[in-house]
């Protein structure tokens, strides 16, 4: 590991004014330090924002649930409110990775690096989450823009993000069975307002599904997505899964989601 | 009191590892130690242009930068193979030079090219970005199916050959074939696997300049064997001058037998640099550079009668050596793979052909089970097969051809002298409840799921034996092993060995059988190993060898011990030794109640003396002291069999096998602590099952290693696997005093075929190959899908 500054911010303003084209905001650190160990990625300024206390919690209102950026996944996954208002994001939080990254990883880590398997991006998509910063609030689909991209500004910190309570919701993945990312996970959503596919782990980023959820708004039902055609173009193929498996299991998994509604 | 072998102590070493406290090489530091950091090919076939350290030896810290240059200056020798394999036409094998840093090639993606020394690990990791390799690439052979065909890799060896290994007689098979109703071919994979140890490869290395002397701390399954190949073949030091420690080492299965590069690299700089050294691997170093295990490529045939009576058996295989051969890496796929391939069956006619050749991969070398889990693969997925196409269950083909009469001389070496394989495998059927799994197989397709059982029938040859036999068939050394048992004047004992635990427990189950000998409660016992200064020699551990034969070695110690100790009593109790019984810990003269307990002798032996009289305890003849060692090379190897069946549900949607039901039944003779041996099956099950389902090393055609991370290459979880059901029948070995058998390995023999056997039975009959990954079974359930829509 290259030596850098490291900084431990005291609010968000703070954080802001350290971050440079050449440093990296640091809350759980599940892909930045190994990157960092690895020496495929180096920084000059590491800006810890893990003690900014308003960036943690979770916070329940009638329509939305309401999630600080640091908030680990072992708390969204044991969270009363959250099971109660939308279980499978709290199911979903609850297969992440291990114990040991569910205890320090966090969800806002999680969206912001956007790995194209993370579990979380679906969530986004599916339950039409919007992303606030510290000078905008973002709605998901133009929030991942690519394969470990998104449209944040290098000082733009993640402060919270809020999800919709759908009426009915499920998430199935296929976990790479190295990994235990995801090969695919699917995340089904139906909300008064429409119906979202999240697909992760498929393509380079994740996306809604359309078709998916096109035939889904007519018939809500694991039949009606048997005559989907998915298509493997764009998919990614990898010694786990090939493209045309890729496609197959959006397709199986997605069924599996709307059976568990 | 009560008999410690057979019952379930728990072991002496959990409060050690379990509470953080266990001692490993990378946890010894040394008063002004140096880091070491490998410079490793990152191409799998090069020549070295040249190397350029000008840069990186001004960099800060750094004490000093050596090359494969140096080495060949000082004449320090390289790795070798431990076993000369002899070709079919009798020309000896074809082995490349290995030296411990290349120096005008490199041969697989982390071969070491050059080491950098420095004052701490960031320095020394600093420096070695800036050592400059110029390489001249060249084409890799990374496919074993086209090595042969493939350009040599090495100067001199044609077709990328070492041998081409026949046993058995091809007449015969011939003949057996041309009698046969029905052939059954088979062409399989044994995929190469990473022996992922979870602690990495160390060493620390301390040199004294006063004395001359190198300590070498390291992680190693046979710190003796390591000290004689770095003094004999390395040319480092005289064996007196250097010592070899292996403290706590964190899991081996095979891939810490070999003595690596940077032993000896290290060892030898220390002493040139007068400095400690100190070198950790990283996790991407292990995968890359342990010795990998398995991958072969096999075609069999087996011959057999209309109502399922074997005739005859052919194995052609083609086994990856990697890019050099090791210790064990040229027996593994002859003499410990070719004479099990025929499995627990008569097999009136066999041969083994195996063709071992050179890749540009890393070594391949023994793992857990080494040869036998890759020869049982092959016969039992073969016998399953046959039983397919005859139409007749697994079990009942199995049956007809087990021998009944033990000793058992199997076709094409062993002399098996005890077992009893129908029982095992009948009990074994009952456990499994083989009876009812057609109503589990509807309830299954009653879900949409398919279920499938497999059965596996195996026997494993374990510890090495005797060593006349096995320096004729080649190898460099004997395979005997050394014990020595000492009594302290006041009572306690220390039991040195010549093997070593990586995980085995040895401190448990040696300190049981030396109680049992000696009479002398077990925590009174120390097992002290892997210190080649303390203790005589050993060859350590390997091929579930450690209580065959290093046990036995302090059994025959203690048995000594017993008949001094008989005379000293005698002449204590002023009575003749062969009136003098020993039980529980006491001498005791027949027919009397004048006893002393062998405490008191041992007190005695120490100091043979009393005041105010000149008197001894010891008898005319017997030094003082009670002190006794003993080599132990047994008549035979021991021969531990058994069958396992397992049944998986398949997902057809997905292609997710999901293991439902394990059942293992072994006979591993005496048993000396349950608790342990049902340890050893768990975790050889869960190897055997990872082999099956998940593992796989691959290579790419550059020769690129694409599964050298966690994130992809798939060990098994606890969460994968069932609850295993477990099952022991005892038939005793003849050739041990304590009628045990080597139970560290079965586990990994038995479950890959008895797992591949319950998926491809789940499918129909389709075969895939290893590893059953939710892809290729998710494409098998599709084909199978469509032709039985087509049958409809």
């Amino acid at each position: 590991m290259k030596t850098f500054n490291y900084h431990s911010a005291k609010d968000v303003k703070e954080a802001s004014k350290l971050a440079s084209s050449n440093s990296a905001f640091l809350a759980g650190g599940m892909t930045t330090i190994p990157s960092m160990k690895l020496g495929l990625a180096s920084y000059k300024d590491i800006i810890d924002i893990k003690r900014i206390k308003k960036l943690s919690g979770i916070k329940v209102s009638g329509k939305t649930v309401t999630i600080g950026a640091t908030t680990k996944h072992s708390e969204v996954a044991s969270s009363k409110d959250v099971k109660k208002a939308i279980p499978s994001l709290a199911a979903l939080a609850e297969g992440i990775g291990d114990p040991q990254v569910r205890n320090r990883g966090t969800i806002g880590g999680s969206i912001a690096n956007n790995d194209p398997a993370a579990d979380y991006p679906s969530a986004c998509i599916a339950l039409n989450a919007t992303i606030h910063t510290n000078n905008r609030s973002i709605v998901a689909e133009k929030f991942f823009t690519g394969m470990f991209e998104t449209c944040l500004k290098s000082n733009e910190v993640i402060e919270a993000i809020e999800f919709s309570i759908p009426e009915k919701s499920s998430y199935q993945k296929l976990p790479n069975p190295a990994s235990r990312y995801a090969i695919i996970g699917v995340y089904v959503a139906k909300h008064k307002t429409g119906i979202n596919v999240g697909v992760t782990g498929a393509k380079s980023c994740v996306y809604n599904d359309k078709d998916l959820a096109g035939a889904l708004t007519k018939n809500f039902s694991s039949s009606a997505i048997d005559n989907v055609k998915i298509s493997s173009s764009g998919m990614n193929t990898d010694i786990h899964a090939s493209s045309d498996y890729r496609a197959n299991m959006v397709k199986a998994f997605a069924k599996k989601a709307v059976d568990a509604c | 009191m009560a008999s410690l072998v057979g019952s379930r102590v728990e072991r002496k070493e959990d409060k050690r590892f379990l509470t953080g406290k266990g001692r490993y090489t990378s946890d010894i530091n040394i008063a002004n130690q140096t880091y070491a950091i490998f410079i490793r090919s990152p191409h799998a076939r090069a020549k070295i242009k040249k190397i350029d350290t000008s840069k990186a030896l001004k960099s800060s810290g750094v004490v000093e930068i050596l090359t494969g240059e140096h080495i060949a200056q000082d004449k320090i020798g390289g790795l070798i193979a431990g076993w000369a394999i002899r070709s079919e036409d009798g020309s000896e094998m074809k082995c490349p030079a290995n030296p411990p840093l290349a120096k005008d090639s490199v041969n697989f993606v982390g071969d070491p090219v050059a080491v950098v020394f420095a004052e701490t690990l960031d320095e020394a990791r600093a420096a070695a970005d800036l050592v400059k390799v110029d390489y001249k690439v060249l084409k890799a052979v990374s496919n074993l199916s086209e090595a042969m065909n493939s350009e040599a890799i090495h100067d001199g060896i044609e077709k990328n050959l070492c041998y081409d290994w026949l046993l058995g007689d091809r007449q015969k098979v011939k003949e057996a074939f041309e009698k046969a109703d029905k052939i059954i071919k088979l062409d399989i994979n044994n995929n190469r696997l990473i022996p992922n140890a979870m602690e990495p490869r160390a060493c620390v290395i301390d040199y004294n300049t006063a004395s001359e002397e190198i300590t070498c701390y390291t992680t190693s399954q046979n710190p003796h064997l390591s000290r004689l190949i770095m003094s004999a073949f390395g040319g480092v030091a005289p064996e007196n001058k250097l010592r070899v420690v292996a403290p706590d080492v964190g899991g081996g299965f095979g891939s810490k037998i070999n003595l690596y590069n940077e032993e000896i690299v290290c060892s030898w700089a220390s002493k040139k640099i007068e400095r400690p050294i100190k070198w950790v691997a990283e996790r991407t170093e292990s995968f890359l550079t342990d010795t990998h295990g398995r991958d072969h490529i096999t075609h069999a045939e087996l011959a057999v009668t209309n109502d399922g009576k074997f005739l005859g058996f052919k194995n052609e295989t083609i086994a990856n050596l990697g890019a050099y051969a090791r210790v064990f890496g040229t027996v593994t796929p002859t003499y410990l793979f070719g004479p099990c391939a025929t499995g627990v069956y008569i097999m009136p006619a066999a041969y083994s052909n195996v063709k071992a050749v050179y890749t540009n991969t890393a070594p391949v070398d023994a793992y857990r089970g080494a040869g036998r889990p890759e020869a049982t693969y092959t016969i039992e997925r073969i016998v399953d097969k046959a039983a397919m196409e005859l139409g007749m269950d697994p079990i009942e083909i199995r049956m007809k051809n087990f021998p009944t009469e033990f000793p058992f001389k199997q076709t094409l070496v062993h002399q098996i002298d005890s077992g009893d394989y129908v029982a095992g495998l009948n009990k074994a059927k009952e456990m499994a409840d083989y009876d009812g799994f057609a109503a589990r197989k509807k309830e299954s397709e009653s879900k949409g799921k398919l279920r499938g059982i497999g059965v596996t029938s195996y026997f494993e040859a374990c510890g090495i034996a005797p060593s006349p036999v096995v320096m004729m068939l080649g190898c460099g050394v004997g395979l005997w092993e050394s014990a020595e048992v000492r009594f302290n004047p006041t009572g306690q004992v220390t039991v040195y060995t010549g093997s070593h635990s990586h995980g085995q427990s040895h401190q448990t189950t040696f300190a049981q059988i030396a109680a049992d000998e000696l009479g002398v409660p077990m925590e009174n016992i120390d097992v002290v190993h892997g210190d080649t200064d303390k203790g005589t020699f050993g060859m350590g551990t390997y091929g579930s060898r450690s209580l065959t034969v290093g046990g036995i070695a302090i059994v025959n110690a203690c048995k000594k011990i017993v008949n001094k100790g008989k005379r000293i009593a005698a002449k204590m109790l002023e009575a003749s030794p062969d009136e003098v019984d020993f039980k529980n810990g006491e001498f005791v003269v027949a027919k009397s109640n004048k006893k002393k307990t062998i405490g008191e002798v041992a007190f005695a032996s120490y100091l043979p003396g009393v005041r105010d009289e000149v008197k001894s305890p010891l008898p005319e003849g017997d030094e003082p002291g009670l002190i006794e060692s003993s080599f132990f090379d047994p008549a035979n190897f021991s021969f531990p069999a058994g069958s396992h069946i397992c049944e998986v549900e398949i997902d057809p949607e997905t292609g997710h096998v999901k293991l439902d039901k394990y059942t293992a039944v072994d006979d591993f003779g005496t048993i000396v602590n349950p608790l342990i041996v049902e340890g050893q099956v768990h975790g050889g099950l869960a190897q055997g099952i990872g082999q099956a389902l998940y593992e796989n090393a691959q290579y790419d055609d550059s020769g690129q290693l694409i599964t050298a991370s966690y994130m992809d290459y798939t060990m098994p979880r606890a969460d994968d696997l069932p609850n295993f059901n477990l099952g022991f029948t005892c038939t005793k070995a003849t050739t041990n005093p304590l009628g045990v058998k080597g139970c560290g390995e079965a586990g990994t023999i038995a479950s890959t075929p008895t797992v591949m056997n319950a998926v491809i039975n789940a499918l129909g009959g389709k075969e895939i190959s290893l590893p059953a990954t939710a892809e290729k079974v998710w494409k098998a359930c599709k084909e199978m899908k469509k032709s039985n829509a087509k049958a409809a």
